[in-house]
């Protein structure tokens, strides 16, 4: 598997630090209710195809990336920096 | 169909023609008791121990490919209880317990091999760290020995003692760990459970699951709906899709852990050794076959098969432990989707708020050992509606609260860290 870093360009798997599902990027809020915050920390929807997750470019240049993945193909069908997800959403 | 000496030579003088099938391939019929999603390991001890146990059987099993297709034939069929948390030692000693009398019970012959299970220690602090988890064993009632580096070479005096950088300490000896046939423990369950009246029925996929106010009602399959008053969900790497039929999301993401095996060699490994300092661990086959695996490739798939970086890791790992295995060809590789939770323990327990559903569920990557006992125990809440007491700290609720999170590594409840 290569991922595409959107600062470094392609490279080996093996550059990057795999976090889970880009879930991450919606922390709710402080004063959410225990439901929430267990939604949020503990359950997946852990899907069978297309997922976007994040990953660290911890070998490279220190980016978070969104990746998005197929789970069935392995195949990454693109990624962006977690920063402009974060941005967009905003 | 009865597996006896006499029948053996009776077979063997007349062509082993009487043999028969083992299980009756049964047509879902419209209604029954309870119905379980998902024909493995799990799903079939689950019905074997409702018949067996508790007398129930009105029972069919659906299974949407062919029985013990997925984990239970994939996995390096490794048994043993050297668990260290309470909630998992417990329950891993009734496995391992069940296990010892398994052939007897299920007159089938799953080839349960007592070889020993060595986990070898690279440092001071490791040493400290298994002489406690053995202790833990011990008080538990199971079997463990501290070896020290004579005491490994004894067992095992082809591996690589003086290894520059991971030189071996010592091993945590586990007389009673071993292996098993994977596959005859699915078929031993299944003829087991077939015999006293449930129906395994294959090539059935569960599309829905009904649900009536708040009271599961049945399941929608591709061979037509069937009706049922309790619902398991046994399915391992796809419990999410499962669950989502009944509009959960579970504390669980499918990651796809790598196995090896290479050709055939004359015997050579006796125990079941897994190496310390990298992810490494390996037993030999009755075919002569080297079994072997390593980690996660840690990234969620569904794939059944894995990247070459983890393949790399995993050869390296083996080659720095045991050189002597470097001539032999690996024959294959393959994956199995694992169903991780969080803190890396699993989960039988009813699904809160809806009456009647169940789910067995979250056995990371190490669900065939705990295959008899995962059935006794869901089989027993699923007849009782009490969670049985080996089990009783499977519970789905315990992210939510953080009351009896079982974090065996003590790596952090988090999803990627297990």
């Amino acid at each position: 598997m290569r991922i595409t870093c959107p600062v470094c360009g392609e490279r080996d798997r093996r550059e990057f630090y795999y976090v889970g599902d880009a879930v991450a990027l919606q922390r709710p809020d402080p004063d959410a209710s225990d439901v929430v915050w267990d939604d949020y920390v503990h359950n997946r929807d852990n899907p069978a195809g297309v997922t976007r997750d994040l990953w660290y470019h911890e070998g490279g240049c220190g980016a978070w990336i969104v990746v998005t993945r197929n789970t069935i193909t392995h195949e990454v069908l693109g990624t962006e920096l977690a920063s402009d997800v974060k941005e967009a959403s905003a | 169909m009865r597996f006896s000496g006499l029948k053996v030579l009776a077979e063997g003088l007349t062509g082993n023609k009487g043999w028969g099938a083992h299980w009756r391939d049964a047509q879902p019929k419209p209604e029954y008791d309870m119905v379980i999603i998902g024909g493995g390991g799990h799903g079939l001890s689950t019905a074997y121990y409702l018949a067996k146990n508790h007398g129930m059987t009105n029972i069919a099993v659906l299974e949407k490919g062919y029985l013990g297709g997925g984990n239970v034939g994939r996995n390096t069929t490794i048994v043993r209880a050297n668990y260290f948390l309470q909630g998992n030692s417990e329950f891993y000693s009734h496995s391992l317990k069940l296990w010892e009398g398994l052939e007897e019970d299920l007159n089938y012959n799953v080839m349960h091999s007592q070889r020993g299970l060595i986990n070898l220690f690279h440092s001071d602090g490791q040493r400290d760290a298994f002489a406690r988890r053995g202790n833990m064993m011990i008080n538990q009632g199971d079997d463990a020995v501290l070896l020290d580096r004579e005491g490994v070479r004894k067992h095992l005096p082809y591996l690589d003692f003086d290894q520059v950088r991971f030189p071996i300490y010592g091993g945590l000896l586990h007389p009673r760990g071993g292996t098993a046939r994977h596959d005859a423990v699915a078929w031993g369950y299944a003829r087991g459970a077939s015999d006293r009246g449930v129906d395994l029925v294959q090539n059935c996929e569960v599309t829905g699951i009904d649900i009536e106010g708040g009271v599961v009602k049945g399941v929608q399959t591709s061979r037509g709906p069937i009706r049922a008053k309790k619902v398991a969900i046994i399915v391992a790497g796809r419990s999410g899709q499962v669950a989502a039929m009944a509009g959960r999301r579970l504390p669980i993401e499918s990651h796809v852990l790598q196995a090896f095996v290479t050709e055939g060699v004359k015997p050579v490994i006796d125990h079941v050794i897994s190496f310390g300092m990298g992810h490494f661990y390996i037993s030999q086959s009755d075919k002569g076959g080297l079994v072997f695996g390593g980690d996660l490739d840690f990234y969620a798939s569904y794939a059944q098969r894995g990247n070459l970086p983890m393949k790399e890791h995993v050869m390296e790992a083996g080659m720095t432990l045991m050189p002597m295995i470097g001539k032999a060809k690996v024959l294959r590789s393959w994956g199995g989707i694992m169903d991780m939770t969080p803190d890396g323990s699993p989960i039988i327990d009813k699904m809160e708020g809806i009456d009647g559903l169940y789910i067995d569920c979250g056995w990371n990557y190490g669900g065939f050992k705990a295959v008899p006992a995962s059935g006794w125990c869901m089989a027993h809440l699923m007849a009782t509606d009490q969670h049985h007491e080996v089990a009783a700290k499977y519970r789905l609720d315990r992210f939510r609260t953080g009351v009896g999170i079982m974090d065996e590594e003590g790596t952090g409840s988090q999803h990627n860290l297990h």
